[in-house]
C-alpha cells in the first residue's frame, strides 16, 4: 500500500548563491521556511515540484521536504531540514544571522 | 620549494578560462545542472547544505607565505572572512557565489594554486607528512616525489574516470604522520640493505563504509621504478575494480576480493611492460624537483634569550612543551600552530589569522607553511632564537593554544553544519569535548589523545583511526553517535573497535568523559598513554563505563 502523503514544503538551492529557498505564495521563492507554502495535497505538491524543475536558470536540486505546522507556520520535521533553515550551528554566520529565523 | 614552470602556468590558466566559460554557459542556460555538475566537481566546486563550497588543493600540504596571503584575501573578498583546513590538507571556502568562483580560481592561479582534482573519480591531491623536509626522524623529504606524482596524475587521461576516487599519501619518516596505511596507495620512503633509496608500496587501505588497513604490495621498490609501478597498479585497478556498486568500487575492495597475492601477480606482470615505456625522463624531472626542494639556508644565532624566556614565562614554556617538534637541525624547531582553540571550529582560520601565519612564515620560517591532515598549520623551520617572537605574535591572534596532540586537538569533518552528505553534526561535538576538558583542567594530565569525529560513514574525520572515534549517524530522524576505541593512524595503524550502541547528541559528551575517567583510573601511571592502556586491558573496562546499566541488567 502506498504511504499516505504527509505535508511538505518545496525547497531547493538558488543557482547563483547556492542558498536555501522555499516555494512561497504566488509562485515566489522565499528564504524563510516560515514563509513557505504548506503543501497538503500530493498532486499539487508534485505539480509544483515539476514546475520547479523547469527553472534551472534559478534553482538547483528541488525536492519536497516534510513539514509540520508550528504556531501557525510551516516548520521542518527532520533535523537536517531544520539546519537548512538556520545555517551552521557551530556559530551564527548563516541565515540565522541575516534573517529573522 | 617548487615553482610552476611554463607548462604548469599555461595548463592552470587554460583550466581557469575553461571553467569561466562553463560557468557562463550554466548561468545563461546552455548547460543543464546535470551537464554542469561533473564540470564543477572537476574544479572543486560542491553545492553544500547552505551554499557552494570551493575546495582548494594544497599539494602535499605545502604553502608559501604569499599563497597563504592570497587565501586570506580570497576569504575576505569572496567569502565570510575565514577558510576551513581539511583532513586532506586542502582548504575549503564555505560561501562562494557561483559566478565569482572563476575569479577565485584566477586569483589562485596567480599564486600557482588551483582546485583541480579535489573531487571526482580521479587521483586526488597527493598528501604527505606535514613535517616533510624538517623532521628529525626523516629519512628523506617526500615532497619531490609528491610533486612528481602531482605532475604525473594531473589530468592523466587514463585515470580521469576511475571507478572511484583514488588517494595517495607519502611519508619519508618511519613515524607515519601521513596515515599512509589508510590510503588507496601509501608510500613509505625506505632504504634497502644496500642503502639504496626506494619505497615501500602499500595498497588497499581506506576508511569510509568499509575501513581497511593497507597491505604491503612491494616491500622495496627502487626509486626509478615508481611511476611505471604506480601506473601498473592503477591499470590493474582500472580494469579489475568494480563499477557495479559504488560502495565496492575503491581499490581496498578490489584487493580484498581478489587477494593481495593476485593483485601483486597482476601488477608485476603489467609492470614489465610499463617499465619499458619509461625512458628516464621521470627521473630527470625528479632530480630537478629534489633541487627545488633543497633545504633552506639555516641561520646560526645565540639561544640565550630563548632559554631565558623558556625559564621565566610559564605560558611560553607550556606552548614549547606541547606544540614544538624536533627539527633535523638542533637549533631549529617545528612549530605546530593549533587551529583548535577550545570551543572554536577545528580547522577554521580567520583571514587575520592566515595573514599572521603568512607573515610569520615569511619572517621566521624561510617562507614555508604546511597544513596537516590534523587540521593544523605548521611553521616547519623556525630558529629557536625566534620562537618567543613567534609565540607572542601567535598569541595576539588567538593562535597560541598549547594543545597539539591533546584531547582538544580534535579532527572533525564539517558534518551537518555544512556538508550535504552528512548524517549528523561533528563540529559542535568537538567544540563541547574541547571546552569540557578545558574546564576540567585535565588536558595535560590525560596526555596524548586523538579524538576524531565524522558526521557520516564516509569518514572524512578519520574516526576509525582515532584513539576515540566518534561517528555521527541519523537514527530514525535523531542524531546518534557511535564510539570506536583503540584506533591508530600511525605506522602501527589499527581500526578502532566499536564500543556498542550509540549515544544521543546530549549523551555523547558525558560518554566520552566516562571513557577518560576510566582511563585515568586504570592506567599504569601517568606515563601510560590511553592507547597503551587500551592495548594492555582491551575495550572491556571502557565498555563497562560506557554502558553500566546494560551490564547490570545482563547480570
Amino acid at each position: 500500500m502506498a504511504r499516505a502523503f504527509t505535508p511538505k514544503v518545496l525547497t531547493a538551492n538558488r543557482l547563483l548563491e547556492g542558498d536555501v529557498v522555499y516555494l512561497g505564495a504566488d509562485n515566489t521563492w522565499v528564504l524563510n521556511h516560515a514563509d513557505a507554502l504548506y503543501l497538503t495535497d500530493e498532486m499539487q505538491a508534485q505539480t509544483f515540484l515539476a514546475q520547479a524543475k523547469t527553472r534551472p536558470d534559478y534553482l538547483v536540486g528541488a525536492y519536497l521536504a516534510d513539514a509540520q505546522m508550528q504556531n501557525g507556520k510551516p516548520a521542518p520535521v527532520h533535523f537536517r531540514e531544520r539546519f537548512r533553515t538556520l545555517g551552521p550551528s557551530n556559530y551564527a554566520h548563516g541565515k540565522q544571522e541575516t534573517l529573522d529565523v | 620549494m617548487y615553482s610552476y614552470n611554463d607548462f604548469d602556468k599555461t595548463f592552470n590558466q587554460t583550466r581557469v578560462d575553461q571553467f569561466r566559460a562553463q560557468v557562463a554557459r550554466r548561468i545563461d542556460g546552455s548547460l543543464t545542472e546535470d551537464e554542469f555538475k561533473p564540470l564543477r566537481l572537476m574544479n572543486g566546486v560542491y553545492l553544500q547544505l547552505h551554499a557552494y563550497m570551493l575546495r582548494v588543493a594544497i599539494p602535499y600540504g605545502t604553502l608559501r607565505s604569499a599563497q597563504m596571503q592570497q587565501l586570506a584575501m580570497i576569504a575576505d573578498k569572496y567569502d565570510r572572512g575565514y577558510g576551513h583546513f581539511t583532513t586532506r590538507q586542502n582548504i575549503q571556502f564555505n560561501w562562494p557565489v557561483l559566478n565569482e568562483i572563476p575569479d577565485i580560481l584566477q586569483d589562485l592561479a596567480d599564486v600557482e594554486m588551483h582546485a583541480i582534482q579535489t573531487s571526482g573519480n580521479c587521483i586526488r591531491n597527493v598528501t604527505a607528512d606535514h613535517f616533510a623536509g624538517a623532521s628529525a626522524d626523516e629519512i628523506e623529504d617526500p615532497r619531490p616525489t609528491a610533486e612528481l606524482l602531482r605532475q604525473w596524475s594531473t589530468d592523466h587521461p587514463e585515470f580521469a574516470f576511475l571507478g572511484r576516487k583514488f588517494k595517495i599519501a607519502i611519508t619519508g619518516a618511519p613515524n607515519d604522520r601521513a596515515v599512509t596505511k589508510a590510503h588507496d596507495i601509501g608510500l613509505r620512503m625506505v632504504r634497502n640493505g644496500a642503502g639504496d633509496a626506494g619505497y615501500e608500496v602499500i595498497v588497499g587501505g581506506g576508511l569510509g563504509r568499509t575501513p581497511m588497513i593497507g597491505k604491503v604490495l612491494r616491500p622495496f621498490l627502487p626509486r626509478a621504478d615508481l611511476l611505471p609501478y604506480l601506473e601498473s597498479v592503477m591499470q590493474i585497478y582500472n580494469v579489475l575494480g568494480r563499477r557495479d556498486n559504488k560502495y565496492k568500487a575503491r581499490i581496498k575492495i578490489t584487493v580484498h576480493e581478489n587477494g593481495i597475492e593476485k593483485i601483486r601477480e597482476l601488477v608485476e606482470e603489467r609492470f614489465v611492460i610499463q617499465r619499458a615505456a619509461f625512458g628516464g625522463f621521470d627521473q630527470e624531472l625528479l632530480a630537478q624537483l629534489e633541487a627545488a626542494f633543497a633545504p633552506p639556508t639555516f641561520i646560526k644565532a645565540p639561544l640565550d634569550d630563548y632559554q631565558t624566556a623558556y625559564k621565566t614565562d610559564p605560558i611560553f614554556r607550556s606552548f614549547i612543551d606541547t606544540n614544538i617538534s624536533a627539527h633535523k637541525n638542533v637549533d631549529y624547531a617545528i612549530v605546530s600552530i593549533s587551529i583548535k582553540k577550545q570551543g572554536q571550529t577545528p580547522g577554521d582560520a580567520t583571514s587575520q589569522q592566515m595573514r599572521m601565519m603568512a607573515k610569520l612564515a615569511e619572517k621566521y620560517a624561510h617562507d614555508e607553511l604546511r597544513i596537516s591532515h590534523e587540521q593544523n598549520v605548521i611553521l616547519p623551520h623556525v630558529h629557536k632564537s625566534h620562537l618567543y617572537d613567534v609565540f607572542k605574535s601567535l598569541q595576539s591572534v588567538a593562535l597560541a593554544t598549547a594543545n597539539i596532540g591533546l584531547i582538544s586537538d580534535i579532527i572533525a569533518c564539517p558534518g551537518m553544519d555544512y556538508c550535504a552528505l552528512a548524517t549528523a553534526r561533528s563540529i559542535p561535538i568537538a567544540q563541547q569535548i574541547a571546552t569540557r576538558f578545558d574546564e576540567l583542567k585535565l588536558e595535560n594530565d590525560i596526555g596524548p589523545m586523538k579524538i576524531k569525529i565524522s558526521g557520516c560513514i564516509n569518514a572524512c574525520g578519520h574516526h576509525h583511526v582515532g584513539h576515540i572515534g566518534i561517528l555521527g549517524l541519523d537514527r530514525a530522524g535523531v542524531e546518534n553517535y557511535q564510539i570506536t576505541l583503540g584506533g591508530d593512524g600511525t605506522q602501527d595503524a589499527n581500526i578502532g573497535e566499536r564500543a556498542g550502541p550509540g549515544f544521543s547528541y546530549d549523551d555523547i559528551i558525558p560518554a566520552v568523559e566516562r571513557i577518560i575517567y576510566t582511563y585515568l583510573d586504570i592506567r599504569d601511571g601517568a606515563q601510560e598513554t590511553f592507547l597503551q592502556t587500551y592495548k594492555r586491558l582491551g575495550a572491556e573496562p571502557f565498555k563497562a563505563a560506557l554502558y553500566p546499566a546494560t551490564r547490570v541488567a545482563a547480570q
